[in-house]
């Protein structure tokens, strides 16, 4: 592994982390989609920074472009406030038109600078090596990682420090209001250092893999836990993973880096999605199917109850006539006595008769008179 | 170019004609069912959708080995259809909100497709051109066969919608109502859902993957100022979006360097910013005027219950005039005195007696009066009674 390799791959973790943890109170406020806004019209800001400073690596370009983001926030909310239009509309129809306007902009007037179309839309990792911080000739990394770095411990200060203010303001934006703590300030707050978060790793991955890295992976922790500490350094760790397993899959198959780590937070979230022990699908699925054989032979012990010490027995509590009274399926009658004999509510005499054991007709009676 | 030498040129150019009826033609389809997106908050599930189609686009030309645009265009439907479903399926089966999942998709659909893309691009037939035009559209790569597929395709998607219009219709504004009586709004969600998706990948190659959304919602949301009704919503919507459509293509066909899909995507937000300030009723500028009629006549009247007020004091002399300084101060300074007066006169319910002294003409008594009434359901104390 090269020196290039690896400063590739640190980067990558940092834009992943960095873009994880304001992610995921953008998934807890339910504002997941204002990260795709703002990722695509701060092309607008970097386009008018560019015009003014002349030179791509001026930090007038990273301010301006922050301001753009936040001012895309203003726009929606604006727009919002009319109340002519809702909000969804509001923000599909606010970051197309600044990006057209950015776009316009670069093919008129800037197509013969360095300002590349798809590299900005879709980024290009690999080159953020070969752009580096040199001071008096010394070389001092890639100027993406410095950036991204500098992005990075902002979110981790802000977070730590603010922690309570965020926490309340998301879970509870109206006692947070009552506390006196001024809903726009945190709002406004917290979208400047989204927006920066976007722009810093726009400069080295592209707008949409942005919008991969602060939305998939914060889901998947939603998905892990409740906590909200947990839930910071899950994203954060499948935020990393996500971003890992795509460089090396990008190297593998040699296809586009930031392609090939969005895919991958979605193979991440799907994962979980399926599998997570609570929430997962498979486990949802699990534990429904208990659900339905445990009431199944609470059913069955109360039918049994029903007939015990009745002639009518001799008829009722057999296998085979389950299947007729309740129209359980061939192979779901089974399953439920067996269900039922391994709880010791039921057992099988030698006639093939069902008959309730002293706790089965104990739970049967329970749950006639409850 | 004059407006003159454009018009001929369309009329004359073929490749000219070509362009801009597609373009048209897409527009007014986006624009049609962006009506129902819209009103049915789904705005942002364009945006998913289009981003979604890209993987599509490209596994389409890897399968198949074939440009042909329908044959693109076929699994760019495919691919966004499957987005929509798996934002359906993640909102369904989990506790992350629909906004997560269309984020999720949109992202990680479209990352997917650059990789397919640049699987595509090592294809020795790949014409670079070809693929990428889908990222931001170029309309002048529409080839007469193209518009054909486009018109087909869209009135197909019309003539649907106009068959199950009732249907639809209820769907939107009281789908609790479809269900009971017997609509599948399951069924008819899933339709909707994909004649969306047709619209959508229909603009892909003129509008592109990344702002066809816009096409999708700003015709709508400029149509939604200007009425009430679904249907001259659907309609103008439609016309709108033509405009749009074959405006941004023209534009972008005579000026260099003008990419076709931000321009139109400019020309219709410009659409809704005019109807946001302009619509008659809804209009910002209208409720403007609406408020500042409303607060002059709060004003007025606020004086003209003062001049009764002021009658009541002076039983039997109903043309005793009083000072406006007397009146301004009974308004606590809220401004306006002088024009609410001259207003008053112009309504003749108040006469100027002598220069700045003023009185209640008896058509102004009955006015105070009636509206005294009106406000607090009882008959005003009268001016001829004790003076208190």
């Amino acid at each position: 592994m090269t020196v290039a390799d690896l400063e590739i791959q640190l980067l990558a973790v940092v834009v992943a982390v960095g873009c994880a943890l304001p992610g995921v109170f953008l998934v807890l406020r339910r504002m997941a989609l204002v990260s795709d806004a703002i990722s695509h019209s701060i092309l607008l800001g970097i386009v008018l920074g560019f015009f003014i400073a002349e030179d791509i690596t001026s930090p007038l370009l990273v301010g301006a472009a922050t301001a753009t983001g936040v001012l895309t926030v203003a726009l929606v909310e604006l727009l919002h406030r009319t109340r002519r239009v809702k909000e969804d509309a509001a923000i599909a129809l606010v970051f197309p038109a600044l990006f057209s306007i950015a776009v316009i902009l670069i093919s008129r007037f800037a197509e013969d600078v360095h300002l590349d179309l798809d590299a900005v839309l879709l980024g290009e990792i690999a080159f953020a090596p070969f752009r580096r911080v040199q001071i008096s000739g010394a070389d001092l990394g890639p100027r993406s990682l410095w950036l991204m770095g500098a992005l990075l411990a902002a979110n981790l200060i802000v977070i730590t420090v603010f922690f309570k203010e965020l926490k309340l303001a998301t879970f509870d934006a109206g006692l947070a209001h009552a506390l006196g703590f001024s809903p726009a300030l945190v709002h406004y707050g917290f979208m400047t250092l989204v927006s920066a978060t976007a722009v810093g790793a726009f400069d080295a991955v592209g707008s949409i893999l942005v919008v991969a890295l602060m939305i998939a992976p914060p889901a998947a922790a939603y998905l892990l836990t409740n906590r909200l500490p947990r839930l910071l350094l899950l994203s954060g760790a499948l935020g990393t993973l996500a971003a890992l397993s795509g460089y090396w899959v990008a190297r593998a198959a040699d296809v586009s880096i930031a392609g090939s780590m969005a895919s991958m937070s979605g193979v991440v979230f799907l994962a979980v999605l399926l599998f997570a022990p609570d929430r997962g699908i498979v486990a949802g699925m699990r534990s429904r199917a208990r659900q339905k054989l445990a009431f199944a032979s609470v059913m069955l012990t109360t039918h049994l109850l029903h007939h015990e010490g009745d002639p009518s027995a001799e008829r009722e509590s057999r296998e085979a006539h389950l299947q007729e009274h309740f129209r359980w399926s061939g192979d779901f009658a089974p399953r439920v006595i067996w269900h039922a004999e391994r709880q010791g509510l039921i057992v099988r005499d030698g006639g093939g008769l069902l008959r309730l054991t002293p706790l089965g007709r104990e739970a049967a009676r329970h749950q006639m008179t409850r | 170019m004059s407006l003159g030498e454009l018009v001929g040129l369309v009329l004359t150019d073929y490749t000219v004609r070509t362009v801009s009826i597609g373009s048209a033609a897409l527009g007014a389809v986006a624009g049609a069912l962006g009506c129902f997106a819209l009103l049915r908050r789904q705005s942002l599930l364009g945006d998913a959708i289009s981003h979604a189609a890209l993987p599509g686009i490209g596994l389409a030309f890897l399968l198949t080995g074939s440009r042909a645009v329908p044959v693109l265009v076929l699994g760019a439907a495919l691919a966004g259809w499957l987005g929509t479903l798996v934002v359906l399926g993640i909102v369904r089966n989990s506790r992350i909100s629909e906004d997560s999942a269309l984020g999720i998709v949109l992202s990680v659909f479209f990352g997917f497709g650059l990789v397919v893309l640049t699987l595509a691009q090592r294809r020795p037939t790949a014409a670079q051109a070809g693929l990428e035009t889908f990222l931001f559209g170029q309309a002048a790569t529409l080839l007469e066969r193209d518009v054909a597929l486009i018109v087909v395709v869209g009135t197909s998607a019309v003539l649907v919608l106009a068959l199950l219009w009732k249907e639809f219709k209820l769907l939107t504004f009281d789908r609790e109502f479809a269900v009971s009586i017997g609509l599948s709004a399951t069924r008819l969600d899933l339709l909707l859902t994909g004649l969306l998706v047709a619209a959508i990948v229909l603009g892909l190659q003129a509008v592109g993957v990344v702002l066809m959304s816009a096409l999708i919602v700003a015709p709508a949301a400029a149509a939604r100022q200007w009425t009430n009704s679904l249907s001259v919503m659907v309609g103008l919507a439609g016309v709108l979006g033509a405009i749009a459509g074959a405006g941004g293509a023209l534009l972008s066909s005579f000026a260099s360097g003008i990419p076709t899909g931000p321009t139109i995507v400019l020309i219709a937000t410009g659409a809704v910013g005019f109807s946001l300030l302009a619509a008659p009723e809804r209009g910002l500028a209208s409720r403007l005027v609406r408020d500042l009629r409303t607060r002059r006549r709060v004003l007025s009247d606020g004086v003209l219950g003062d001049l009764y007020a002021l009658a009541c004091q002076h039983p039997g002399r109903t043309g005793h005039p009083h000072p406006v300084a007397v009146l301004k101060a009974m308004q606590r300074s809220r401004g306006g005195v002088e024009r609410s007066l001259r207003r008053l006169e112009a309504d003749g319910w108040a006469r100027e007696v002598q220069p700045g002294e003023w009185s209640l003409t008896t058509a102004g008594l009955a006015r105070a009066r009636e509206g005294f009434r009106a406000e607090l359901g009882a008959d005003a104390p009268p001016v001829t009674g004790q003076r208190r």
